[in-house]
């Protein structure tokens, strides 16, 4: 059990990036690098956590004090999954681009780049 | 490379990659452990500038110069899926076609949550320092929430209410508030992005100093983005279509 | 502004382009063209000058040290960013500024601007590009990594209407978006034991252990992000079709100084955090490796190449494992000379991806055996072309010539002996095949080749549907002219100007001493003084070797030239390469799986090449 969530955190990041290797539309490959990219964040989030503590947010009725888990890992992830929306949407913008061009989102029919 | 061999050299490099994670994962500090150096010194510091929600100080004050990179990404990803979503030579815009029949349930929910949600999203990010939230995530309700308009309405209704041009200017703005308070920082402070406002007191609306403001901007930012984002796709779809076909 | 100010100013040199990136999307579409154009060279020429004012201020006390918000050290821990240019960082901060500069120039006017947003992402790129340089912290290096990566695919796809552009764009961005993510990976392993983020913390506290394997498996991951960055084979495949539908002013700002980044990164993060707890021996051994693998295999397919544009992409993956084997060396000459070798390319690769953006411009594609002889009347140009093309084989007295002998000496002197036999091939090939298609298009030398000949056409990417840059031109504007003449000789003067070889040799100082760099950012300690060294400079070897590379490229272009009239004895000896060729070629296929395959099977082997003789 003291390392099953980081486990999952690679089988998230293993299993996107074989999405990409065996995918058959674009579409499919970019959400699967989105996968792929859940998957750091639950390492990220689970190298910060600590059983029992609080949510590093106070108030009245948490009084400031140590036993909350790691807030860096979470300010890190936070503003990064709102980036990567943006960056997905890029890359499918790409996409759509390829499909009115070559008529096809399926990577083994894309055929303008060899050599 | 055929699909089974393009299978087969995955397998080997992934398989190796595994095993690597494996062995790195073993020798970690164990999953739930209480030795955490950075969140020792992170809370201290965020207790010290008077912000409650520590994610918001660690994100705003300790490592804003993280946060001025990620709302770079943010604008450089809008612009960029703008560019890339421009008509091209051989298209030309429509008037989009008359909406489908729109059940009178949605039309309800959609026009009744539209407010609430919008309001909402203000809270949020105007409470990120204070309770979980912030720039970022309300950012994003406010420009969902926006597109309930869509969703109960119609697209006509919804550029209506929506000129592009003005959440361009917006966005670029939120940006630029950023960096630009980030500069009075050193013109204050002498440190890019020091945290130079009165701070006032623990729990309060407006402690925190800059954190409060750089929420703002950010909040702005990211709503006027999102909703420029989302606008350029349903325009791809909705608006743009090959001269030949208008033809017809 | 007094030295002592300089580093309350560094941030600057990151913000100001971001600010004027979002005036330029906002006002834009109602400002005048020329305005706009303005706006952008102004904003990168002055990020030019404050990054030229770090260097000499980094120069003279070592490195340049702020960190963001006011956050400072104690007791060797932070909770802030810190930035920190030393005169390397400081240095490539000045080429990014210098290259977009220029490239801002070739694309005044004519470059289809779409409302200002390609110099807006110009600048965002340029952003991104100075934060990676400067930055003293390892997830804001990812940040500033990503950034360029954003800007970066939206400039590769620019040409919406060419249909390999928009699948080169998107090749480019799932590739270096995984490359990231595994970098991210490897971060977070290492944070979780050592629990801080800045490069002179973690340098402090990784600075006298033992190798142990999460400390190489954290060290595998992160570099795998640069490794894709600096397109290192089997990383590299992305970087060939990125740069051959990137417009031509993209094209020079990623083989100028993009990839170069990848190695800075290496270096870098290697340096200061993991120098003390990896043994030396094993990174010399799997850089060198790589990069002697990288610089062959590129090599060969530069030759193979009959678009222009890929032909240099080549070119830039084969002198970029020649610039990780310098730094593979670990020395302070090595280092030095591939500094020197990074800067004399970049301005030379600038200014022939610039003339190939001119050939497309008025010929409508860059297809060498389709060129064949359009552009004789072109004068300018063809000298242009020659300088650079013979610069770029190593010929004396250009920068890069320099660099190329410093470098080729350290790494016969750290005990490869073959070093310098791969430097001048290498050169030779790449060289060769870039004065091949010159001779071929500006003076119609050689047998005219048959219009649907080559290997297997039809397997490869010819270069004859690419879609222009810009409306047909019927003159080259001066301002593009002008971008490339700047270029030329920005590369020769760095060969020419005394003193250049001693402020390399400085530099390379102070990017290899860890112990300096956590000092001077933890604390307030001065910099150490720079230890006397025999000066980096021209020797007669290294100019022989030189004009021995530049010979042979003029003989390589030649034997391809005319390779119809060979002797039938040289053709069947070249015979047993074919299966080779042609299964590297289709290697190259253009497919996303395939490429990501790779990736995995890279980090697999660069992994097991450093780790496994540790066991």
């Amino acid at each position: 059990m003291t390392v099953y969530a980081y486990f999952v955190a690679a089988w998230l990041m293993l299993v996107g990036a074989y999405g990409i290797v065996r995918s058959r539309n674009l579409v499919h490959a970019v959400v699967s690098l989105a996968v792929c990219q859940s998957g750091t964040y639950v390492l990220l989030l689970a190298v910060g956590y600590q059983h029992g503590a609080l949510a590093p947010v106070f108030g009245s009725t948490i009084k400031p004090s140590r036993h909350v888990v790691d807030p860096v890992v979470q300010a890190m992830t936070l503003t990064d999954i709102v980036v990567s929306a943006t960056v997905t949407a890029l890359l499918l913008a790409l996409a759509v681009q390829v499909s009115k061009r070559q008529g096809t989102v399926d990577p083994d029919e894309l055929t303008a780049l060899k050599g | 490379m055929s699909h089974r061999g393009r299978l087969l050299v995955f397998f080997i490099g992934a398989g190796c990659v595994a095993a690597m994670f494996a062995v790195a994962f073993f020798r970690m500090p164990a999953f739930g452990g209480t030795m955490h150096l950075y969140r020792d010194l992170a809370v201290r510091a965020a207790v010290a500038h008077q912000t409650a929600n520590v994610v918001s100080s660690v994100d705003f004050d300790q490592r804003g110069m993280d946060t001025f990179g990620e709302e770079a990404i943010l604008l450089a990803s809008v612009v960029g899926a703008a560019v890339l979503l421009r008509p091209s030579d051989e298209e030309a815009e429509l008037r989009p076609k008359r909406p489908g029949r729109i059940l009178p349930s949605t039309k309800l929910l959609g026009y009744a949550l539209l407010p609430v949600t919008l309001l909402i999203g203000l809270d949020v990010v105007l409470h990120g320092q204070v309770t979980p939230g912030g720039g970022f995530q309300g950012g994003v309700v406010i420009a969902t929430g926006l597109h309930l308009l869509y969703v109960a309405g119609s697209y006509p209704a919804l550029d209506r209410v929506r000129p592009l041009a003005a959440f361009d200017i917006g966005e670029a703005v939120g940006g630029a508030a950023f960096g630009g308070l980030g500069i009075a920082g050193i013109v204050a402070a002498t440190s890019f992005l020091a945290n130079f406002l009165p701070r006032g007191s623990f729990g309060q609306l407006t402690s925190a100093g800059t954190v409060f403001v750089l929420n703002g901007a950010v909040g702005l930012e990211v709503g006027c983005g999102m909703v420029v984002l989302i606008a350029h796709f349903l325009r791809q779809d909705i608006i743009i279509a090959a001269k030949a076909e208008q033809a017809q | 502004m007094s030295a002592g100010a300089v580093p309350h100013y560094l941030p600057l040199i990151i913000v100001i382009p971001v600010i004027v990136g979002c005036v330029l999307v906002a006002v834009g579409s109602y400002l005048p063209r020329p305005l706009t154009d303005f706006l952008a060279i102004g904003t990168a020429a002055a990020v030019t000058g404050l990054a030229a004012v770090v260097l000499t201020t980094a120069s003279h006390s070592g490195r340049v040290v702020t960190w963001t918000a006011g956050w400072r050290p104690a007791h060797r821990l932070s909770v802030g960013i810190p930035l920190i240019a030393d005169p390397v960082s400081a240095g490539l901060a000045l080429l990014a500024g210098a290259l977009v500069t220029c490239a801002l120039l070739y694309s005044w006017q004519y470059i289809q601007s779409v409302s200002g947003r390609f110099s807006a992402l110009m600048l965002f790129f340029l952003a991104g590009m100075e934060g990676f340089a400067l930055s003293g912290d390892l997830f804001d290096m990812f940040v500033f990594f990503e950034l360029m990566g954003a800007a970066a695919y939206a400039l590769t796809g620019m040409k919406i209407e060419d249909e390999s552009a928009v699948q080169g764009g998107l090749i480019f961005g799932v590739m270096n978006s995984l490359g990231g993510y595994l970098s991210l990976a490897g971060i977070a392993i290492l944070y979780s034991r050592y629990g801080q983020l800045g490069l002179p913390q973690l340098g402090a506290m990784l600075a006298h252990q033992r190798p142990d394997a999460l400390v190489i498996v954290a060290f595998a991951l992160i570099m795998t992000g640069f490794l894709v960055k600096a397109a290192m084979v089997p990383f590299h495949f992305w970087l060939a079709d990125a740069h051959a539908v990137a417009p031509s002013p993209v094209c020079v700002l990623f083989s100028g100084v993009m990839v170069e980044l990848g190695v800075y990164g290496v270096a870098r993060v290697y340096w200061t955090v993991f120098s003390g707890a990896i043994p030396h021996h094993d990174v010399t051994r799997a850089f060198v490796v790589l990069g002697a693998l990288t610089a062959g295999i590129a090599a060969a397919m530069c030759l193979l190449q009959r678009h222009l544009k890929r032909l240099l992409a080549y070119s830039t993956i084969a002198h970029v494992g020649l610039f990780v084997i310098g730094f593979a060396t670990l020395s302070d000459n090595g280092t030095a000379g591939a500094a020197l070798y990074v800067v004399g390319h970049a301005g030379l690769k600038a200014a022939l991806f610039l003339l190939a953006g001119v050939l497309l411009s008025k010929y409508g594609n860059v297809d060498e055996h389709r060129l064949y002889g359009r552009a004789t009347a072109d004068r300018v140009e063809a000298c242009l072309y020659l300088a650079a093309a013979l610069g770029l084989s190593g010929l004396p007295p250009f920068g890069l010539a320099l660099g190329k002998s410093v470098t080729e000496e350290a790494v016969a002197a750290t005990g490869y002996a073959w070093g310098p036999v791969l430097f001048v091939a290498v050169s030779a090939l790449t060289g060769g095949a870039v004065l091949r298609a010159g001779l071929r298009i500006y003076f119609a030398l050689g047998p005219r080749p048959a219009p649907e000949s080559g290997a297997g056409a039809g397997e490869e990417t010819t270069g004859a549907e690419e879609k222009p840059d810009t409306k047909t031109l019927p003159r080259t504007p001066i301002t593009m002219l002008a971008a490339i003449v700047v270029l030329v000789a920005g590369a020769l003067a760095t060969g020419l100007i005394p003193g250049v070889g001693q402020g390399f040799a400085d530099a390379a100082q102070r990017l290899t001493d860890r112990a300096g760099y956590i000092a001077q950012a933890l604390g307030h300690a001065r910099p150490a003084p720079l230890r006397r060294h025999p000066a980096v400079s021209w020797t007669a070897e290294g100019i022989g070797l030189d004009m021995l590379s530049a010979a042979l490229a003029l003989g390589v272009a030649g034997l391809s030239l005319y390779a119809q009239c060979l002797p039938e004895v040289l053709h069947r000896i070249f015979r047993p390469a074919r299966p080779v060729i042609v299964t590297l070629r289709r290697l190259h296929s253009g497919h996303i799986g395939d490429y990501v395959a790779w990736l995995f099977l890279g980090v697999a082997a660069f992994t097991a090449l450093l780790g496994l003789p540790l066991l």
